[in-house]
């Protein structure tokens, strides 16, 4: 038996479906050590999280099933221990935190109770826990400890969030965290500052650190050793400049290609009249001013990128220029047109040159339609593009264009992937021959090699069709990849503007250099002089 | 929250005075009073003489204005049948049914609670089939039909209840047992539903990640979550209940404002039936400010 502090041996988990069994993990095996820093890195289906949920016993058995392997945590095999005895572990010496951690935590008790029962069923006096849970909530950054504990989950920021769930994690001075893509919804520099804390914790209490995460920016940033999944198997392991620098594993060299922020910057494109200028665009939701007056220009076969940070109003601006929402100052200029001025009719020619395409195509399609329901009511609502007799072959044509196949018009988006469903959305968006499409975090719920193929047929329907389009997103290194042009939008308001290489090599304001600061690159050693650079502008 | 306390009451202020005016002229379209009170050969003078102490001479619209000035002094006038003041015979019936309702709100809602709760906690499993197989049958059946089935059963064939009345606990039995089965039925459909919904959130796995046990994650992290579709389905029952479970009450001989209100109706005793409805309209508006205060107090999201 190994001397390791957690061992996972030989495990495999198997999901007894309708269908028939699902092979979530095979014959995975892995160990982390006190101290150290260890990353599941995989995608979506991978089977990343699958380990930790055994770790947990989360998993519910039936459906789940595990058929083969052992968990050692100090050399005791956790899986042939009673439900009980595997609950004095769990939040005592292994605790885990999740992604969404508003969805984790519960929303109707305050949070300092939710501290403080880890505390209690493991023994501790109320009283006690109420002091310590005080304590935690300073240590984790969180203003007003004695005032926050009262309150509840939905009235702290997403990092702060997640900082509770840290708290609440750490309560106990468990030996491993497991850290379930502890980063994904949060903004950068969130992302950076809740990474920082949890390097610091772990130092200082020599805990293993478990981090299951699907990128390779996080892995850079924390991870000593890194263990690469997919389709339920280990494909790679080892250090983690090792498997960046020379992976081993096709897989492995596939992903890390993909990998946004290392492809050419754009030139931009020729200067011309703008085909789209919005001038000093305000929205205001009562007191609250979500727009402060924005004012740019969008060229023609231009991908202008919009970044910033959530509440930055980069959404906002979307909704007030398709009118979704209405302005409350400004104005739109489209073809000599001001477009918060036109009247319903003109307004409904006009939705037809700027179409979108949103962040969750799982959400934004409509479940009970199929896909030529879905693509062909674009022509339903504005008769005059296309007669009857000819949809099915258009429909055909759209989906052939986004990298799909004619006949899976008669499916419905269930029975597709994310990513597929995406191009479904941006065949829909096509269907109205649109002149400028504003792709709303288009690409963020997608996985990385995914992403990457998205981003390529945005490019290619570009060219073909001499489409701008407006990209609104918080990945820099997908906008550098893409973007000819960069808005930076902070707090309602543009804080700087310019071309893709300007805005990347030499950002001119400190907001823009924080949020390039912050931002992490899959490259260990990048990071690595990044965490310098961060330190020094800290001082 | 005093705005909101402010809002609802004119709101429901407003909707009381729609339902004074609906029910006070439906209640005229039944008849004239007096054919029913005199005897059949009772003189034409007579007939004058009633209809002129109940103010029945005077045109509707007459009739209204004075009816609105009395409620305004919250006189709500005089019981034909009984010659008492209409508020107080509704009030004495009401306090029946008010008992009522809330024992039998009270054993259903907390048999349903418990029942739907651990038939979540395993879905499928035989509890959780046994619990939904009677629930689908008690949300089903009729209660006039469950009433006689039990007068049969329980009075006539074993004779351990009496079959209609008040006067001992026995009386109650029956009338909160066949008053039980519907709510109970749909109640528990509810609560499991929800708690399913409810056991497979996120916050519930960060609970068993922190090591609780498997009942505080049941009935501390998951059912105060679960409550508040529950709630609702609890006001609109007992709302049921006190509007007068009519069939029921009727059936049992049981003196609530149920029985009470159609025993009105067919006496023509006009002041009687809009007294039970004010009352019971009143009863439902603060039961329905009550479930709106349990959501805020179980939800914290939720403020007025």
């Amino acid at each position: 038996m190994g001397d390791h502090l957690l061992e996972v041996q030989d495990l495999s988990v198997t999901f007894h479906t309708m269908r028939g069994p699902v092979h979530a993990v095979r014959n995975v095996s892995w160990h982390l050590d006190r101290g150290e820093v260890l990353a599941i890195l995989g995608e979506s289906g991978s089977g990343k999280s699958v380990s930790a949920s055994a770790i947990m016993d989360l998993i519910d058995i039936p459906p789940g099933e595990i058929s083969s392997g052992c968990i050692l945590f100090e050399g005791r095999d956790l899986l042939t221990m009673s439900r009980d005895e595997r609950r004095m572990f769990n939040g005592k010496r292994i605790a885990m935190i999740f992604q969404d951690p508003l969805s984790h935590l519960n929303p109707v008790y305050s949070v300092g109770w939710q501290i403080e029962e880890t505390m209690v069923i493991h023994g501790t006096s109320r009283s006690e826990a109420r002091a310590e849970t005080v304590r935690l909530l300073r240590k984790v950054g969180i203003p007003d400890p004695e005032g926050a504990a009262k309150k509840y989950p939905h009235q702290f920021s997403g990092g702060q969030r997640q900082r509770l769930m840290i708290a609440m994690a750490l309560a106990l001075r468990p030996d491993v965290l497991i850290a379930d893509e502890p980063t994904t919804a949060l903004d950068v520099t969130v992302q950076a500052q809740i990474l920082a804390l949890l390097e610091e914790l772990q130092t200082e209490t020599g805990m293993g650190l478990l981090i299951i995460t699907h990128d390779l920016g996080v892995v850079a940033e924390m991870a000593h050793r890194v263990v690469v999944m997919n389709g339920g198997q280990i494909v790679e392991s080892g250090s983690a400049a090792q498997v960046y620098h020379t992976p081993q594993h096709p897989y492995t060299q596939k992903l890390i290609a993909a990998a946004p922020g290392q492809g050419d910057m754009s030139l931009g494109v020729a200067e011309q009249e703008p085909l789209l200028r919005l001038t000093d665009v305000k929205k205001n939701y009562g007191e609250f001013a979500a727009l402060k007056g924005i004012s740019f220009d969008l060229l023609a076969g231009e991908t202008l990128a919009v970044v910033g940070e959530s509440g930055s109003g980069k959404s906002t601006m979307a909704k007030v220029l398709l009118r979704l929402e209405e302005a409350s100052g400004g104005k739109a200029e489209y073809e000599g047109r001001d477009l918060f001025a036109l009247s319903p009719a003109e307004l409904f020619e006009m939705r037809r040159d700027i179409q979108m395409v949103f962040q969750d195509p799982t959400q934004s399609l409509n479940p009970g339609m199929s896909v030529y329901d879905l693509i062909s009511e674009a022509w339903v609502i504005h008769r005059e593009i296309l007669p009857k007799d000819k949809w099915k072959a258009r429909v055909a044509e759209l989906l052939e264009q986004v990298g799909l196949q004619a006949e899976h018009m008669h499916r419905y988006p269930h029975q597709f992937s994310g990513g597929q469903r995406q191009r479904i959305a941006i065949a829909r968006a096509l269907a109205l021959e649109p002149r400028i499409i504003v792709c709303d975090e288009a690409v963020s719920a997608l996985d990385v090699s995914i992403q990457a193929q998205v981003i390529e047929l945005l490019d290619s329907l570009r060219q073909e069709l001499g489409l701008s389009y407006i990209f609104i997103a918080h990945d820099l290194p997908v906008v550098r990849d893409f973007a000819d042009r960069v808005i930076v939008m902070q707090g309602g308001e543009i804080v700087e503007q310019g071309s893709v290489r300007q805005i990347f090599e030499a950002p001119r304001m400190r907001y823009t250099q924080d949020l390039l600061a912050a931002s992490l690159n899959p490259d260990p050693e990048v990071q690595a002089a990044r965490r310098v650079k961060r330190l020094e502008m800290a001082q | 929250m005093k705005s909101f306390l402010t809002k609802r009451a004119y709101a429901s202020l407003i909707s009381l005075l729609f339902l004074v005016v609906a029910v006070f002229f439906l209640s005229r379209l039944t008849g004239d009073p007096t054919n029913l009170y005199l005897p059949v050969d009772a003189s034409l003078e007579a007939r004058e003489n009633f209809r002129a102490l109940h103010g029945l001479n005077d045109p509707l619209i007459v009739q209204f204005g004075r009816y609105l000035a009395d409620l305004a002094m919250l006189d709500f006038g005089e019981s034909i049948r009984r010659s008492r003041p209409a508020l107080d015979v509704v009030l004495e019936a009401f306090e029946w049914t008010l008992i009522l309702a809330a024992i039998t709100m009270t054993v259903v809602t907390i048999s349903a609670i418990v029942v739907g709760s651990l038939a979540a906690f395993r879905v499928g499993g035989l509890f959780d089939r046994t619990a939904t197989f009677f629930s689908l049958i008690g949300a089903s059946a009729p209660d006039f039909w469950i009433a006689i089935v039990a007068i049969v059963l329980f009075s006539v064939n074993l004779g351990w209840l009496p079959t209609s009345g008040t006067g001992t606990v026995w009386h109650w039995i029956m009338p909160i047992g066949v008053l039980f089965v519907r709510p109970f039925g749909l109640i528990l459909q509810v609560v499991r539903g929800s708690m399913i919904t409810a056991l497979g959130s996120a916050y519930v796995k960060t609970a068993r990640a922190k090591g609780v046990a498997s009942r505080p994650i049941i009935f501390v992290h998951a059912l105060r979550n679960a409550m508040l579709p529950v709630i609702t389905v609890i006001g609109d029952q007992a709302a049921a209940i006190l509007n007068g479970a009519v069939v029921v009450e009727t059936i049992f001989g049981f003196p609530g404002v149920g029985k009470l209100m159609i025993d009105s109706i067919l006496q023509r005793d006009f002041a009687v039936v809009l007294a039970a409805i004010m009352v019971t309209a009143l009863a439902i508006f603060v039961m329905n400010l009550l479930i709106d205060l349990a959501y805020s107090v179980l939800d914290p999201r939720i403020r007025y």
